[in-house]
């Protein structure tokens, strides 16, 4: 300790930047109460660009940094790039949406940005102390977000769902990081990655699952998924928006990194759990959703269903795989992004509503609404030339090229079943009688995101090749 | 006397069997919600046996230092569930399990 230098900082100055950064917005908040919402909202989002360029402008090295507590390499910094700007969209989403919902506190950009320094911090983790940290720095702030609307007995119950279930999945994480712990020696990612390639033994397989089942809830892959549509409906929707785009992502990084890291010589074992979750995810996800008449609700199941087809990718393995995983991902977040941009639209009389059924007739009152809207679910669906057709396509070419015919049938059939609901939703806004104009302000950066979200969903047939060959990139470092 | 020297299976059953009662007190309590805390407590508390008792064991301190960890953790999560109670209290004016179901489907 000695010749302790500054520069041993240097990898991670873009999670100590936004961490101070969140502190001295919160002094600011402090000091300026409710009234500086807005002015902390957009410091937030600053800081996020920031961190952006400075994540920009360090060296990757794919070494480990800071004792071996973390590690940098290219899947590492796609990911923290993925997980920032849908963080930086999903406050660009928020901040009318606060005013007009009257969650004026200046608290929420503060903790979405811990969110964020959490998120960062268990992507990059290389032990399992800090992916410990990071997880619960993460949860803990989303906990208190899905409750920020004091006033509102859906919020609060929601927050209290997602924490009682939450605070389960970290127990059994710790008891299964306690168990590889005990039975290889080391929380090292490295360490147990070579222990366990030269002995197997019971205890770290039975500690492994534990952690697996632990993480199947942080990404609500059936059967763990019992939060996820109660929370994302009783959260406030700006809330919900940041569930559906974000932790998942970095929750879905955090365990590509465990499975083909430390955990790689428990391939066999982790194939077949992965096989079930990947399966029961896009049944339930498709068969629970068609009965749901809430459109958050709705977008909760196609949210499990999608994390199946993701995890397709990764049971397919290898590089082709995990690039397919990372471009479904990608695409999924902007295209998500401009839904819930749209739900945030649905307004009448300074209510926000909900329901599928207030959609009806949206072509004819607001055709800027509803065109967008119909592009985006004929996408999510998988329809070709749309981005959302693409990723579909790289999942099931990984998955047909390393022999997983059942999954990719059972995937494709299910996507079918899903398509019927996304349809609805078009044929209500486009056949249904049509209901009082919905409030016409909507603000520049949801336009902009909106806009942005449709282009590239529209536009991705066009030059698909950049996302895919930086997702190969990307995830060379992983094997 | 060899049978009566405490070792690490009798703290590894110990800590399960407090791990499982956690798990099994937040699925099977359909009364109050401070139990399901307690619950929650219970298990971070049981995984930091396991800890210990491996630490001790692996003659290796990261098992410690890990349980100081949790614990400040578990404080800061205590203080967030009970929070959120509080919250709940207010908009429902009960905390019984059963009364937590507006939503479903």
């Amino acid at each position: 300790m000695e010749n302790f230098s500054l520069s041993y900082l240097n990898p991670i100055w873009p999670e100590l930047f936004l961490a101070v950064a969140g502190m001295v917005l919160l002094v600011v908040g402090v000091l300026r109460g409710n009234s500086s919402t807005r002015f902390i909202c957009v410091g937030a989002m600053a800081a996020f660009v920031g961190a952006l360029f400075l994540m920009a402008g360090q060296e990757i090295t794919n070494e480990p940094i800071l004792n071996e507590m973390f590690i940098q390499n290219n899947f590492t910094f796609f990911m923290k790039m993925l997980v920032v700007g849908g963080l930086i969209t999903s406050l660009a989403l928020s901040v009318q949406y606060l005013y007009q919902d009257n969650i004026i506190k200046f608290e929420y950009p503060i903790l979405v940005l811990f969110s964020g320094v959490g998120m960062m911090l268990m992507i990059s983790a290389n032990d399992m102390l800090s992916l410990y940290m990071g997880l619960e720095l993460q949860s803990l702030a989303l906990y208190v977000l899905a409750t920020i609307k004091r006033d509102h007995a859906k919020s609060a119950e929601s927050g209290m769902k997602y924490f009682v279930l939450g605070a389960i999945s970290s127990g059994m994480l710790l008891f299964g990081i306690s168990l590889v712990y005990g039975f290889t020696g080391s929380t090292n990612f490295d360490v147990i990655g070579t222990t366990l390639a030269t002995e197997l033994s019971l205890g770290a397989v039975i500690g492994f699952v534990f952690i697996l089942s632990a993480l199947a809830f942080k990404i609500s892959a059936v059967p763990f998924h019992m939060w996820t549509p109660d929370v994302y409906e009783g959260a406030p929707t700006s809330v919900t928006a940041l569930f559906a785009l974000v932790p998942k992502v970095a929750a879905i990084a955090l365990i590509i990194r465990l499975l083909f890291v430390p955990f790689a010589a428990l391939s066999d074992q982790w194939f077949q759990i992965m096989w079930l979750l990947a399966f029961l995810s896009m049944a339930v996800g498709a068969f629970a959703a068609l009965r749901q008449d809430n459109i958050k609700r709705l977008m909760a199941y196609s949210s499990i269903s999608n994390v199946g087809f993701a995890l397709i990718g990764i049971v397919a393995g290898g590089e082709t795989g995990v690039s397919a995983v990372l471009v479904y991902l990608t695409l999924y977040m902007i295209m998500t992004a401009g839904v819930f941009g749209i739900i945030m639209c649905m307004r009448r009389d300074g209510v926000g509503l909900e329901n599928i059924s207030d959609l009806s007739g949206l072509s004819k009152n607001a055709p800027w609404l509803a065109y967008p809207l119909a592009i985006l679910m004929f996408s999510i669906s998988g329809i070709p030339p749309l981005a959302g057709f693409f990723s579909k396509f790289v999942i099931f070419q990984a998955a047909i090229e390393s022999g997983l015919y059942t999954l990719a049938v059972f995937g494709i059939l299910t996507s079918v079943v899903a398509a019927y609901y996304y349809l609805r939703i078009i044929k209500v806004m486009f056949f249904d009688e049509a209901l009082d104009k919905f409030e016409s302000s909507i603000e520049f950066s949801r336009k902009i995101i909106i806009v942005l979200s449709v282009f590239v969903t529209v536009a991705f047939i066009f030059n698909p090749s950049p996302l895919i060959e930086i997702s190969k990139l990307a995830v060379q470092d992983l094997f | 006397m060899e049978l009566f020297v405490i070792g690490l299976p009798h703290y590894l059953t110990l800590a399960a069997m407090l791990f499982t009662l956690g798990i099994f007190g937040i699925f099977l309590n359909r009364k109050n919600v401070i139990v399901i805390l307690m619950c929650i407590e219970l298990m971070l508390l049981a995984v930091n046996i396991n800890f210990v008792a491996f630490s001790s064991y692996l003659g290796d301190m990261t098992g410690q230092v890990f349980t100081v960890f949790i614990l400040t953790v578990a404080a800061a999560e205590a203080a967030i569930g009970l929070a959120i109670l509080v919250v709940l209290f207010r908009t429902k004016g009960t905390i019984a399990v059963e009364d937590i179901s507006s939503m479903k489907g």
